[in-house]
């Protein structure tokens, strides 16, 4: 009895003083004249926490970073950046919930976080009716533009335009036709819809088109289709999502359809991280589509990925997803810095028109709460890295896809009153 | 011709993952009347173990039988998924016979269980544990049955699970120091790469077919039929179907019942464990990859007929065929200038996931015409 008591009260020290060092960002230290706390929102746990985890890596490397560089100067003073993780579960509502608590309770001036649509579609409305702020990360499908959302990510005209582009003018299968094959849900289906338009527009043909149930890894139906419509070879566009591309990379191979035999996929989920697990071996040859590829060769770029190696082991690797979460903490700190104030309307004024040396580049904020970015298209090599084949000037983001017919012809743009969400241009 | 082949054999193909995915099931759920939720967690462990050799077998001392690996896992994937179904039927399952709910909640906390334990343990120690469950439990049953009779027995029993636990701790730190792959536990999905000999494609009168699908093929085929000449032609077969027709007349003419569902039991996990290597040879590896199947499994035993292993072979392959007639729109390319409404309708059903949608329609207005399968059972026996 008395060991068991003894040992309760050893294991309750020993968690108090795991609470206590763990609790926030770590206490002020002395250079500092106040602290400021921001909120984090990703899953930690369930299907997404794989992905969502590495940008809470990548954010946390941000803040460190910029507090080891004398963390934010507002009004003459430095605020020292802490921050309040909270998990999302891969749990849309868990999303809103967490979101609410963030901003009521703890009353953080600003949210990094989501990654798949649905989560960003059910914390909107709480950003909305509270009128706080979100920075989103994640290359999306675009056709929405909130005042208080942020978006770093890249909209289809961004990746899915030039790289469609590319495939039917200047790559090996160029002037082929396409067939498109993606995961059954909201993403695949919008930005099939603008290439099918886009294809249309170059003259090109979409002949078949596929999507698979979530979860679901039987393609043997797909191949046999891909087959038919395209017996010499051809453009396969895939949207697929995580581990589905694993099923159909490999099922394809053993059915010859590889770059050898005339077929080249356009991937727009496949970024460094996914080539690991999939392996290069089955993607050599195939392409993708990003505004940040790991090999890009700019000083900018490697130090990314060296800071990224050095905090978090020399076997993790840096992706797109992850350099736009890195450019939404740095723009968020340069408009707080500029505003004077962490006021959510003051900043938001601020952010507009925000330049960031990005590792991929010069980024800028539009008047659409999207960036403008830079567009790579890359070859998979047997290396699991991205041989960079083009790389086109700076994009302006498309909050409303002007190939999509639901959005043609409109725009979006937050700095003037009378225009706003959408209107028409 | 040739489009009929390849139509074929693209039906045969989708049909014998389900129908290897469902035999353990047919076994486990049709004979002995089990609902396992936990059947998908049993072929992911099979998966699992596909993978664990697969490393192991890059090491140097095994790397020149490199090539042979995916045989030999075919085998440790049996063990491995079958141990594990025994632990479960000898602490859960057993407990619960006769109570089909509380058997399906069971399962499915167990399922729960399947899944976090590959995303938090280390596989190295995982095998570990694999190992120590085999010895505990089998060690024991070797012995001469002097000892077994013997007073002091559960003292040689005792101390074989200590060996059992020693080994398997042993085995676990010697595999993870070597392996560093499987030394830190991961919910990252994994990847199961075939031998050489076993990727690309044969081509057979002018068709190519995908060698992974025909080994995949081969190894349904021989399971059924290995598990056919099991039932009807040993020793213990007969006495699993005679404990299965009737429990208390098999008891009382003196078959030990509990063996019977140990190994009845046993044997369907393993064949859970056989699918899951088939599958990793399709996608990849990951916790949740039985789940995935677990829905089509039942519905080829209830289509086929609970308790008739032919039921499934054939529900399974007519699934199958389903599945590639509507899913690539085969019925176009056959009969191409069809009326209009027609075609259209083909059309909009010939994606994969319309596909399965028509394919569960279907099986739901059959099974309401003939509730108990294609092949239901007969006799005295269906009343109780």
């Amino acid at each position: 009895m008395r060991i068991s008591r003894r040992i309760l009260a050893g294991l309750a020290t020993a968690s108090l003083a795991v609470t206590a060092t763990s609790c926030g960002g770590g206490g002020t230290s002395g250079s500092f004249d106040d602290t400021v706390t921001v909120g984090i929102l990703h899953s930690l746990s369930g299907t997404m926490a794989i992905s969502e985890s590495t940008l809470v890596d990548t954010e946390k490397m941000a803040i460190e970073e910029i507090n080891a560089a004398g963390g934010v100067k507002v009004g003459g003073k430095s605020y020292k950046i802490e921050y309040i993780v909270e998990d999302g579960a891969s749990d849309w509502p868990t999303f809103a919930e967490k979101s609410k608590k963030l901003i009521d309770q703890d009353g953080v001036p600003v949210v990094f976080g989501g990654w798949t649509s649905a989560s960003r579609k059910a914390m909107l409305p709480v950003y909305e009716s509270k009128d706080a702020f979100l920075y989103y990360p994640i290359q999306y499908e675009a056709q929405e533009c909130s005042n208080n959302i942020f978006y770093t990510g890249a909209t289809p005209n961004q990746q899915s335009e030039p790289a469609t582009d590319f495939m039917y003018k200047r790559s090996p299968a160029a002037g082929g036709d396409f067939f498109l094959v993606g995961s059954d849900y909201v993403f695949p289906r919008t930005s099939n819809t603008i290439t099918k338009a886009q294809v249309k527009q170059l003259g090109g043909k979409v002949v078949g088109e596929d999507y698979l149930p979530l979860g679901n890894t039987e393609v043997a139906p797909i191949i046999s289709k891909i087959k038919k419509a395209l017996p010499e070879g051809g453009i396969i566009i895939n949207t697929l999502n995580g581990d589905q591309n694993v099923a159909f990379f490999k099922q394809i191979q053993d059915a010859g359809i590889t770059p050898s035999s005339g077929y080249y996929v356009m991937n727009y989920s496949i970024a460094e991280e996914e080539i690991s697990t999939i392996g290069p071996e089955f993607l050599e040859g195939h392409y993708g589509a990003w505004n940040y590829m790991m090999s890009i060769d700019t000083p900018a770029s490697k130090k990314f990925a060296a800071s990224f190696k050095k905090r978090w082991g020399a076997d993790r690797v840096v992706a797109d997803p992850q350099e736009s979460a890195y450019n939404m903490v740095y723009l968020w700190k340069q408009a707080v810095e500029d505003a004077g104030t962490f006021d959510d309307n003051a900043v938001r004024e601020a952010l507009v028109g925000q330049k960031f040396d990005a590792p991929q580049g010069p980024v800028e904020v539009m008047p659409n709460h999207h960036l403008s970015q830079t567009v790579r298209i890359g070859e998979i090599n047997a290396e699991g890295g991205f041989t960079i084949l083009e790389e086109t000037g700076v994009v302006l983001p498309q909050a409303w896809n002007q190939k999509h017919p639901s959005s043609k012809g409109f725009a979006c743009d937050w700095t003037d009153p009378s225009k706003g969400e959408k209107y028409k241009l | 011709m040739e489009l009929l082949l390849d139509s074929l054999f693209n039906g045969v193909a989708i049909g014998s993952v389900l129908l290897v995915a469902a035999l353990g099931l047919a076994i486990v759920f049709g004979l002995m009347g089990v609902i396992n939720l936990a059947h998908g967690e049993l072929m992911m462990l099979g998966a699992y173990t596909t993978y664990v050799t697969q490393l192991i077998f890059k090491l140097p001392i095994l790397k020149p039988f490199y090539n042979s690996y995916i045989i030999v896992s075919i085998f440790l994937a049996f063990i491995v998924s079958g141990v594990v179904g025994i632990l479960l039927e000898k602490t859960i399952i057993r407990k619960l016979y006769g109570s089909p709910l509380e058997t399906l909640l069971a399962t499915w906390g167990v399922s729960l269980i399947l899944q976090q334990f590959v995303r938090s343990v280390p596989l190295a120690y995982g095998t570990g544990l694999v190992i120590s469950l085999l010895i505990g439990l089998f060690l024991p049953t070797t012995f001469p049955s002097k000892i077994k009779e013997s007073i002091n027995f559960k003292y040689f029993k005792f101390s074989s699970w200590i060996f059992a636990v020693l080994t398997g701790v042993l085995t676990g730190s010697v595999i993870s120091s070597s392996v560093s792959k499987l030394s830190r536990a991961s919910a990252r999905n994994v990847d199961v790469t075939a031998p050489s000999w076993m990727r690309g494609q044969v081509e057979i009168i002018g068709t190519a077919f995908p060698k992974t699908r025909l080994m995949i093929i081969v190894i349904t085929l021989i399971s059924v039929i290995a598990i056919t000449l099991f039932l009807n032609q040993s020793a213990w077969g007969m006495r699993i179907r005679a404990v299965t027709q009737n429990r208390q007349m098999s008891d009382c003419l003196g078959i030990s019942t509990e063996k019977v569902d140990i190994i009845t039991f046993g044997i369907g996990s393993g064949l859970a464990g056989v699918a899951g290597v088939a599958v990793s040879l399709l996608g990849s590896v990951g916790p949740n990859v039985g789940g995935n199947y677990i829905v089509g499994c039942f519905m080829v035993v209830v289509l086929g007929g609970v308790g008739n292993l032919l039921g499934t072979v054939l529900a399974s392959f007519g699934i199958g065929i389903m599945t590639d007639l509507i899913g690539a729109g085969r019925l176009l390319s056959i009969w191409p200038d069809m009326p209009l409404p027609l075609s259209n309708t083909i059309n909009f059903f010939a994606t994969t996931s319309m596909a399965r949608v028509m394919i569960f329609a279907l099986i739901v207005i059959f099974l309401q015409f003939k509730p108990t399968g294609l092949f239901p059972q007969k006799g005295r026996m269906v009343e109780n």
